[in-house]
């Protein structure tokens, strides 16, 4: 890159910018679709199927009727934050993506363009800094309603956030010590061709704390506690209509999306699948990487919604204790054994053994000291003790 | 001027405005989000300043914990119905915005004069590209400090155990 | 740029700092004008890092950083049980220390 002209390397970013950019909002509009469709056939009905062949143009309709609704902003609301507040949740989750590699490199016109907008050396630090800043939508958006309910959506939601973060966090620490750099594109690179060289064999346990970390981050079910209709009314955004609302939507698909694509990146071998991104010539082998990455980042998307529609939500207290008594020591094992067995043997297999052995010890122990020290549950009474709407009282 | 003067004029400016509007909002809330644009602003002249780890380290610490923190304690106490008024006469606090104007001149002079003849003013300057690695650091923490390293842990166990044991106390009074 | 520039910005933001401390009377305000001088302080690492070429002044940003995390963590529990005990966080009002 560092002998291309200047001319060229904006022109080329532009294009790349304006790619990525169209993808992940047209990607919102064909999640939204996927989503209602995928939800019709695992409950046995059929879902939107009027607009357009197999219901596709329904987004867009959708889309129509939110712009021509009345933008209301209600009198009680504090308004310059109300304004933001969508903006700040929609901003970083579209410039998230701009460091995640989504294929090899293409040539064109005798220039390696690589497919990757940014690769910065500390590319995950980016990623975790800017998801770390979603949660200042959420919080504002709920505090600027002046809504006791948005309120109470807004301080679970941000609770949440801390708490999954630091398991987002330390689940990635085994890969970057294996693979020691900071950047997603050698990270990707250093995977290999073949899924038995991906990290999500070597870093199991870490692989299985970082996606339910990353639903956690995503606010979906069975992690939705912010907006649980039945609770709540909508949680932070329940003041919200017309295209404020649609904000609030697209972010947290395309948080859903770029989640996808970090994931396919960090553990799913990026671009890689049996050496088929090395077929054909410059252009074609750059395509076909690319393909790979947005099948993979497809099917990883199909297991967010399949969950979504399986498992119930959690209670405020299980989803703490789940992530402070469970994911988080398993993310802290994981760092340790990976490691150890890293600096004693240096053999990759040993590794990802030592881990899931390790994994599978400590998810006992901690389950063990959980049935030990249970306390008999107190009978269900009338008065409204038991109920803690923000739940702050669950981690002791 | 060249592009590495005009973001310095543009980050300097954002966190000086950012941090002026700190102490000049009424409520909370609207200070700690100008707090957290001054915060991005330093992130930004850390990034010019090839400094990029701890540009990251910047937004995860400052914007990404310690703000929520701060976000999600002015929320719990709810302070926008009592906001609270400034005792201080405006004498006393004219007074004291004139001892501050006293004190950034001193500052500036030092910056300006006094590193002389110090080992900063006699080193070679860096060239302008020279980013320090994760890499540098990494290793500096580990082997040159890597007693201050261990002692840091030690802080934020203690607390970690200070917060417990204040909030602890709080409940068994309530009960 | 040159490192005197960095070091003016460092100077005026931590005098910003402590105008803060100096008249407002919120705690939670005092609280952020300390996380700015604090802030400052680490500029002024950064700058002369750069300068000397060398990563130590970073390592020493690092520890700043944790240290702030860490006195954040307590300072916002004492401003909370502070607030329960006397509903107020002005700090010419909590000047009694038994609750």
């Amino acid at each position: 890159m560092e002998n291309m002209p200047l001319l060229v390397l904006i022109l080329s970013s532009v294009v790349k910018i304006l790619i990525i950019v169209h993808m992940l909002i047209i990607g919102v509009m064909v999640m939204i679709w996927a989503e209602r469709r995928v939800s019709g056939w695992m409950q046995d009905r059929l879902g939107p199927n009027r607009v357009g062949p197999q219901g596709l143009l329904q987004p867009i309709a959708d889309g129509l009727k939110f712009m021509f609704k009345e933008d209301l902003i209600p009198n009680h609301v504090d308004k310059p934050l109300y304004v933001l507040a969508p903006a700040m949740l929609l901003v970083p989750a579209l410039i998230t993506v701009a460091v995640v590699p989504f294929g090899g490199s293409i040539t064109l016109f005798g220039y390696e363009i690589p497919l990757q907008i940014a690769d910065i050396n500390i590319g995950i630090l980016y990623i975790l800094a800017i998801t770390s800043l979603g949660v200042y939508g959420v919080v504002l958006g709920a505090w600027a309603s002046n809504n006791k309910y948005s309120l109470l959506g807004g301080l679970r939601s941000s609770a949440q956030m801390i708490s999954y973060e630091l398991t987002l966090g330390l689940a990635i620490i085994g890969i970057l010590m294996l693979t020691s750099s900071l950047s997603l594109r050698t990270i990707a690179i250093e995977q290999g061709a073949y899924p038995w060289q991906w990290n999500f064999l070597i870093h199991f346990p870490a692989f299985l704390a970082f996606t339910t970390a990353m639903f956690a981050e995503t606010n979906r079910l069975p992690f939705d506690l912010a907006e649980a209709e039945q609770e709540l009314v909508a949680g932070y955004h329940t003041e919200y209509s017309s295209m404020k609302f649609a904000m609030f939507f697209m972010a947290e698909y395309m948080n859903m999306i770029v989640g996808s694509a970090v994931v396919v990146t960090l553990f799913l071998g990026g671009w890689h699948f049996f050496g088929l991104e090395n077929i054909g010539g410059p252009v074609w082998s750059g395509l076909i990487s690319f393909g790979i990455f947005f099948l993979k980042t497809a099917i990883f998307l199909f297991v967010f919604i399949w969950v979504r529609w399986t498992l119930p939500r959690f209670r405020y207290d299980q989803l703490m204790n789940f992530g402070w008594k469970f994911l988080l020591p398993v993310a802290l094992t994981s760092i340790v054994v990976t490691g150890t067995l890293w600096i004693t043997t240096g053999s990759r297999l040993i590794v990802g053994i030592g881990n899931v052995i390790a994994a599978f010890i400590v998810v006992s122990i901690v389950a063990g000291l959980l049935v030990m020290n249970k306390t008999p549950e107190p009978a269900i009474q009338d008065d409204d003790s038991r109920f803690t709407p923000t739940a702050l009282d669950a981690v002791e | 001027m060249n592009p590495e003067q005009i973001l310095f004029i543009l980050f300097g400016a954002v966190s000086l405005i950012g941090a002026i509007a700190v102490i000049s909002f009424r409520h909370p809330i609207y200070s700690a989000l100008s707090l957290i644009v001054t915060f991005f602003a330093q992130a930004g002249l850390f990034v010019l300043l090839g400094a990029h780890f701890v540009a990251a380290a910047q937004v995860i610490v400052y914007a990404g914990a310690i703000m929520v923190l701060f976000l999600f304690v002015i929320m719990l106490l709810n302070l926008g119905t009592l906001s609270v008024k400034g005792a201080m006469g405006s004498k006393l606090k004219g007074l004291a915005i004139i001892l501050g104007i006293l004190f950034a001149a001193e500052g500036i002079y030092i910056a300006v004069n006094a590193l002389n003849d110090t080992a900063v003013a006699s080193a070679e300057p860096a060239a302008a590209s020279v980013t320090t690695t994760t890499y540098d650091i990494g290793e500096l923490l580990f082997s040159k400090y890597i007693l201050p390293f261990e002692v840091t842990s030690l802080i934020l166990l203690a607390a970690l155990i200070g917060v417990i044991v204040l909030v602890k106390r709080e409940r068994q009074e309530e009960s | 740029m040159a490192l005197e520039y960095y070091l003016v910005l460092s100077a005026l933001l931590f005098t910003t700092g402590v105008i803060g401390v100096l008249i407002r009377r919120n705690a939670i305000i005092i609280f952020m004008c300390i996380e700015l001088m604090l802030n400052a302080a680490n500029l002024a690492f950064v700058a002369i890092s750069r300068s000397l070429g060398e990563a130590t002044g970073q390592v020493f940003v690092f520890f700043v950083m944790t240290v702030a995390a860490a006195e954040v963590a307590i300072g916002l529990a004492i401003i909370v049980s502070v607030f329960k005990h006397q509903q107020t966080i002005n700090v010419d009002e909590v000047n009694s220390l038994k609750g």
